[in-house]
């Protein structure tokens, strides 16, 4: 039976900048995703309680304000401490490319979208790797 | 996670059974009925509280204050909020969770957002199933939001025991809350962002309103309760008037009447589900080709298929 893909649109840090998660919030929601939209300023442990309540496939992290360093590995570190590492972690926002590299090695980050990202292809992304760890 | 964890762990009050559960709900299907059969005998023992209302009347804002009210009275909270899905892709956005962040961190509080997935009526075809699996895991008080209703989405009152309307000043005039729907269902009328203009007359047409009738059959005159769910300003008063409706319903005042009305609406919506489960096939792929050719009809057709079952 096919599932509704099931996406948690996060904010972590402390920047205010929404726009770009509304857009792949839509963009998601035209291809037909669930997205639970959480609004600004999460702390790591509120992103993840939230995808543990809403057991989304998929935690897309939209972050500006340069602290992805700290802020996405953390994340990584609690899913794991829940036993949540079957869910699919991507991230966009103003990462750099050796930034990604690190967090796309060592940080369980799946896929990182910068500026520019076409949405059809993180939509295809998702598609095509959610939910592959968790039905195995 | 295996399924047959699920119900022990679930009933230990484990969050992502309870999350993993729900989902499985969503889904439907013989594993979902099965895992639903074995919880039924632990549920009935939360305040089921609805709350219904147009589009940006504060529901979600209300919840949150509610809840906070409820954990400030040491009750474990439950909460189901209903968006709804796009007729067009299927998918949706579920944006109550943002009125909801001071709840976050909170070990006696679980979210869940369900798209109302075609369902029209404010909610989901999985409501019930969602409220049964929090109940279960040992939540007091279990909240549903239901997706922005006008006048026609009424279920929520056969599936919640206590239904709250929300409605805010401006909303039309004396005629409206007059017409049937919405406002025959509630329990409780809350008037939110009564610190605006117009929200004394939104208060008396409702009471005005309810003075047009005969008395209620079942004793319990809804009240009308102003609010500013941002400022906590009448929340304990809601909290306080929905305790006592969970009382009077125990105290024979239509309890059994409801639970009779819920428990119809939840073998309905099972028998439906499960017949056209099983009614689906080659059969009823060849009666829709013929429906939409015109060489059939919906009735013809569905008498055929039943008498098949």
């Amino acid at each position: 039976m096919e599932r509704t893909i099931r996406v948690l649109v996060a904010k972590p840090g402390l920047d205010g900048h929404d726009r770009g998660a509304k857009v792949i919030a839509r963009a998601l929601r035209d291809a037909g995703m669930e997205v639970i939209y959480t609004g600004l300023q999460q702390t790591p442990q509120m992103i993840v309680e939230a995808a543990l309540q809403e057991d989304v496939d998929v935690i897309g992290l939209s972050i500006l304000s340069g602290a992805h360093m700290t802020l996405l590995p953390k994340i990584s570190r609690l899913l794991r401490d829940q036993q949540m590492d079957d869910v699919l972690v991507v991230a966009g926002g103003i990462i750099s490319d050796e930034d990604a590299i690190t967090l796309k090695g060592e940080h369980g980050i799946a896929a990182v979208f910068g500026p520019g990202s076409n949405t059809n292809d993180i939509v295809g992304f998702i598609r095509t790797n959610a939910g592959i760890a968790r039905d195995s | 996670m295996y399924i047959p964890d699920l119900l022990p762990r679930l009933l230990g009050g484990d969050r992502r059974a309870l999350a993993r559960a729900i989902s499985l709900a969503e889904q439907g299907g013989p594993a979902s009925r099965a895992l639903l059969a074995a919880v039924y005998p632990h549920t009935g023992q939360a305040h089921v509280v609805g709350i219904t209302g147009p589009p940006g009347a504060g529901k979600s804002t209300l919840v949150n204050a509610l809840a906070l009210e409820w954990r400030r009275r040491d009750r474990t909270v439950g909460i189901v909020a209903v968006d709804p899905t796009s007729p067009f892709s299927g998918g949706a956005v579920l944006g109550d969770r943002i009125r909801m962040q001071p709840l976050g961190g909170d070990p006696g509080v679980f979210i869940r957002s369900m798209a109302s997935r075609g369902r029209l009526g404010g909610l989901s075809r999985a409501t019930a199933d969602a409220v049964a699996l929090i109940d279960a895991a040992g939540f007091q008080v279990v909240i549903i939001e239901t997706v922005g209703a006008g006048q026609g989405e009424v279920d929520i009152a056969r599936t919640a025991q206590t239904t709250i309307v929300v409605e805010v000043p401006g909303m039309g005039d004396d005629v409206q809350s007059i017409k049937a729907g919405v406002l025959e269902i509630a329990d409780l009328f809350v008037v939110n962002k009564a610190d605006r203009e117009g929200a004394d007359k939104t208060v008396r047409q409702l009471r005005s309103m309810q003075r047009l009738g005969a008395p209620p059959a079942d004793g319990w005159e809804p009240p009308v309760l102003p609010a500013v769910a941002t400022s906590g300003q009448g929340i304990t008063e809601i909290v306080e008037s929905a305790g006592q409706h969970a009382v009077h319903l125990r105290a024979g005042g239509g309890a059994d009447a409801r639970a009779r009305a819920t428990a119809e609406g939840e073998l309905r919506a099972a028998v439906q589900e499960l017949a056209i489960e099983r009614l689906r096939g080659p059969a009823w792929d060849a009666l829709v080709a013929q429906i939409a050719a015109r060489q059939n009809n919906p009735y013809s057709a569905a008498e055929e298929l039943l008498r098949g079952l």
